[in-house]
């Protein structure tokens, strides 16, 4: 297994390499000019100027370059000009928001979606089946940011049930000290029951939002799966043993069914990484994706390519994860790296 | 720190821990919030200190509560009851007096006013802190040059508690230049100890550090999310606050903004776009605070220095076929003064911004341009910038829908934030609309920027003309000495030289609204269009 792992880790060198040209050129080749926009309203040629120096921006590529893969190397990303401090910081502090909340959203989205397509699967052409082909394909027609701010309209402004969408804590909480990031995870551990329930009622309208958008792929996946394993032979031996329904769908079919669900979850993990970016920005959450937005809208390369960086190195890790439960869920799968 | 902690450092005695529980939880809870004020703006400070690189508008905010001027406004009420700063009135800060010659102008500080860690400020602060406003160089040294405060050499402190400005030359705007925020004073010890090499002046440590004296200063931040400040409980250069604690939320969304005010759960509400504001007006359950800004213009444009608009009836033409009215009620919302419709041959004011003579008149439009040689229009390219596009975007459709009656074919160009004022720079945009607003409001500092032959980036039109420079620059010179008859012949002369000839047509005077809960009180305007929480009280 480590031999696997490993050697998996190494094939994905390359592709970071190429990520980190690719970002570097691409930051470059963006037409703003972060020397202009940071030297304020009321800035002369010369002051600008001035800037680019501060910034390195004045040296050729190829020197801006060497110089950014120097840094990398000791671990620094760089500074971040629109909020100040090193992007090696703002992305530990911010990934954990985000992949609290994704996570959640992601888990939320598999406990509403695989049940329901495991009975649209048992019942195909049931009202339940229809239902549930209007409500996922509702879901994920919906703009993230639309279906966030409905929520926020029903259950914060008219009902007044949901806590102020502010971010991670209400105000006059503090949050948990850091052991993972994870503000439940924290909480629990410094067992501070207070803390966990408020955050955990920060998380479910985001957490939501992200599910009801992410229910489609994994509940059709489900369906389809499910449809293609009922029908096939060893299911009908079983049914025909007498083995009650529970068992046959449960223990024979579904664990049959999940292997292409995992692979849409790996998917859906990654896209579900994007859609977190609108979702963030309307419940002002303090998460990697926002922060990665607003880079970009001051061309502030650091963060831009830190994050991008950080993305890619997930991906490449979620990928392993992934390979490695092909094995543990059907044993007949053997990667090849 | 835990909640439990946290709340116990905010209630009065440390003896509420022997209540029962929950009332712990209550009352304490309700102090904290009345003591407590959270405000919710769209945007983060980048940085603390005014002083550094690229500092934006909510950075702005965090000096000026923060660090102490010698100087400040005095506060008055307007017209429609409002509360705004005193131009013309200037109060003791950290100095408690100062005397004016013709030359220069020394200040007496406060004896007993400390830096946040304890340390006496003295004269040697503060000359230290002008010092480096003026050397750092970008905005900071940029805005000190405006009031004549170029060089090291003008600052002498005398002894601890005396320090005097030398003049270069006279310039009215010194001394308001003065109560800027750049100005400020800061703990030259302490920031020396965290100076390099590489950045001398320790603008590295006043990025995330509050190193002043003032009111307030900066508790926890978190970047881009939340900032807290809490009272400096020895300030001396003012009343102390009645705010004692202040959180500072980041709210990207504006119908959230707009919901955590209507909710009661923010306190106040920055930066919400026009049509909230005047919805939640008109509501009437929360309190909104409205406030012309002073010595700013919406306009629209137009580069002298390119065929067709070199032609200054063309120029006529366009301010004939802007949609004035259109424009304040559908994009403003009402909440901006007007530009246009000054009665025909009515007297100019010495008063900058005043309206000026053009109206909506297609037909007019459509004589000037035939009289300039296009009779069946042209075509050409309106820019804006995106990162205003609340505003920019409705107000270019509707400039483009009446240009075209007048036959002018207009195609939209929309600039992204990060690359407008680069294109500024260029100055090769044939029209755009923009905005300018100066801090300090004197209709000579505004032309000197704006239409000034000397060509600053915003002049925005390339505009050049000899005899408009002449009149400025003695509007400048009469300022300075005092002389009002010549100030107010040049300041109508130039004012009525840049209606006649147009190179930028004046739009609207925009506002800058916040909504408040009704409990809140001490709100005042200032020209920073930041917020001041000195004043400030939750009832």
């Amino acid at each position: 297994m480590l031999h696997l792992i490993l050697k998996r880790s190494a094939l994905a060198i390359p592709s970071l390499i190429g990520v980190v040209i690719v970002t570097f050129l691409l930051t470059r080749a963006l037409p703003g000019d972060p020397a202009a926009y940071f030297a304020g309203p009321a800035a002369s040629k010369e002051a600008i100027e001035q800037i680019r120096v501060t910034l390195g921006l004045d040296q050729p590529l190829l020197v801006q370059f060497g110089r950014y893969i120097a840094d990398l190397a000791r671990g620094d990303l760089g500074n971040s000009l629109s909020t100040g401090l090193p992007v090696a910081t703002e992305i530990r502090t911010r990934l954990p928001a985000s992949a609290e909340l994704t996570l959640l959203g992601l888990l939320v989205s598999i406990l509403i979606a695989v049940p329901l397509g495991i009975f649209a699967a048992t019942n195909p052409g049931s009202i339940l089946d229809h239902t549930c082909r209007v409500l996922t394909t509702a879901g994920v027609s919906l703009p993230v940011f639309f279906t966030g701010l409905v929520l926020v309209y029903i259950f914060y402004y008219h009902l007044g049930i949901a806590p102020a969408p502010l971010g991670r804590l209400d105000i006059y909480f503090s949050p948990p000290s850091r052991i993972t990031g994870f503000f439940l995870i924290d909480s629990l551990i410094e067992r501070d029951v207070e803390v966990f329930l408020a955050s955990l009622k920060q998380l479910i309208l985001p957490a939501l939002t992200l599910a009801i958008f992410s229910l489609a792929p994994i509940a059709r996946m489900t369906r389809a799966s499910m449809l293609a394993v009922l029908g096939s032979e060893f299911v009908r031996t079983a049914k025909a043993s007498g083995l009650s329904p529970g068992t046959v769908i449960v223990t024979y079919a579904f664990r049959n069914a999940m292997l292409p669900v995992v692979t849409t979850l790996g998917m859906v993990f990654s896209f579900l990484l994007g859609a977190n970016v609108l979702v963030e920005k309307v419940f002002a959450w303090p998460g990697i994706g926002s922060f990665a937005v607003e880079a970009l809208i001051a061309s502030d390369f650091a963060p831009v390519q830190g994050f991008v960086l950080t993305m890619a190195v997930m991906y490449v890790i979620l990928n392993l994860l992934i390979d490695i439960l092909y094995g543990l869920i059907d044993p007949r799968v053997r990667i090849e790296a | 720190m835990k909640r439990r902690q946290f709340l116990k450092s905010l209630s009065a005695a440390g003896a509420a821990t022997a209540l029962p529980l929950p009332a712990v939880w209550s009352s304490a809870n309700a102090q904290a919030r009345n003591e407590t004020l959270l405000v919710v703006t769209e945007y983060a400070p980048n940085n603390f200190d005014i002083h550094g690189v690229g500092t934006n508008r909510p950075g702005y905010e965090v000096t000026w509560n923060c660090y102490d001027r010698l100087m400040t406004h005095g506060e008055k009420t307007l017209s429609d009851g409002t509360k705004s700063y005193d131009r013309d009135k200037f109060m003791p800060e950290l100095a408690e007096e100062w005397h004016l010659t013709p030359n220069n102008v020394t200040f007496k500080l406060r004896r007993d006013a400390k830096f946040h860690d304890g340390t006496p400020i003295t004269a040697k602060d503060v000359k230290w802190s002008f010092d480096r406003a003026v050397t750092v160089g970008g905005f900071p040294t940029f805005q000190m040059k405006a009031g004549s405060l170029e060089k090291p050499e003008q600052f002498v402190a005398i002894d601890d508690y005396t320090f005097r400005v030398d003049f270069i030359r006279p310039d009215k705007l010194t001394m308001p230049d003065l109560a800027v925020i750049v100005p400020g004073v800061y703990n030259s010890e302490l920031i020396k100890k965290h100076a390099t090499e590489k950045d001398p002046w320790g603008l590295e440590y006043t990025k995330v550090n509050t190193a002043g004296g003032g009111a307030y200063r900066v508790t926890r931040w978190q970047a881009g999310s939340e900032l807290v400040y809490e009272r400096f409980d020895d300030w001396k250069s003012g009343p102390l606050p009645k705010v004692k604690r202040v959180i500072w939320r980041t709210v990207p969304s504006a119908g959230n903004r707009r919901a955590l005010v209507e909710r009661g759960d923010a306190d106040i509400s920055f930066d919400l776009p026009n049509k909230d504001f005047a919805e939640l007006k008109a509501a009437g359950k929360i309190a909104v605070v409205t406030n012309l800004i002073g010595n700013g213009i919406g306009y629209i444009g137009m580069n002298v220095k390119k065929a067709p608009f070199d032609n200054v009836k063309v120029r006529q033409a366009v301010a004939y076929a802007i949609p004035y009215q259109k424009i304040m009620d559908a994009v403003l919302f009402g909440l901006a003064g007007p530009m246009d419709g000054a009665k025909p041959g009515s007297p100019l004011q010495t008063a900058w911004p005043q309206p000026h003579g053009y109206n909506t008149d297609i037909a007019k439009a459509k004589q000037l341009l035939a009289e300039a040689g296009y009779p069946n229009g042209f075509e050409t390219t309106l820019s804006f910038d995106l990162g205003f596009a609340v505003i920019n975007e409705p107000l270019c459709v509707l400039v483009q829908e009446s240009l075209a009656q007048a036959g002018i074919k207009v195609t939209i160009n929309k600039v992204p934030g990060a690359n407008w004022r680069g294109e500024l720079l260029k100055k090769d945009m044939p029209l755009i609309s923009n905005f300018f607003s100066g801090w300090l409001d004197y209709p000579e500092y505004f032309f000197f920027w704006c239409y000034h032959g000397q060509n600053a980036v915003f002049n925005t039109m390339s505009y050049q003309d000899k005899e408009m420079d002449a009149m400025i620059d003695a509007a400048r010179v009469a300022a300075a000495a005092n002389d009002t008859v010549a100030y107010d012949k040049n300041v109508q002369g130039f004012v009525k030289k840049s209606f006649d000839e147009v190179p930028r047509i004046p739009l609207f005077q925009p506002t800058l609204s916040v909504a408040m809960q009704k409990n809140i009180t001490g709100y005042r305007y200032w020209f920073h269009r930041q917020l001041d929480y000195r004043t400030i009280a939750k009832t």
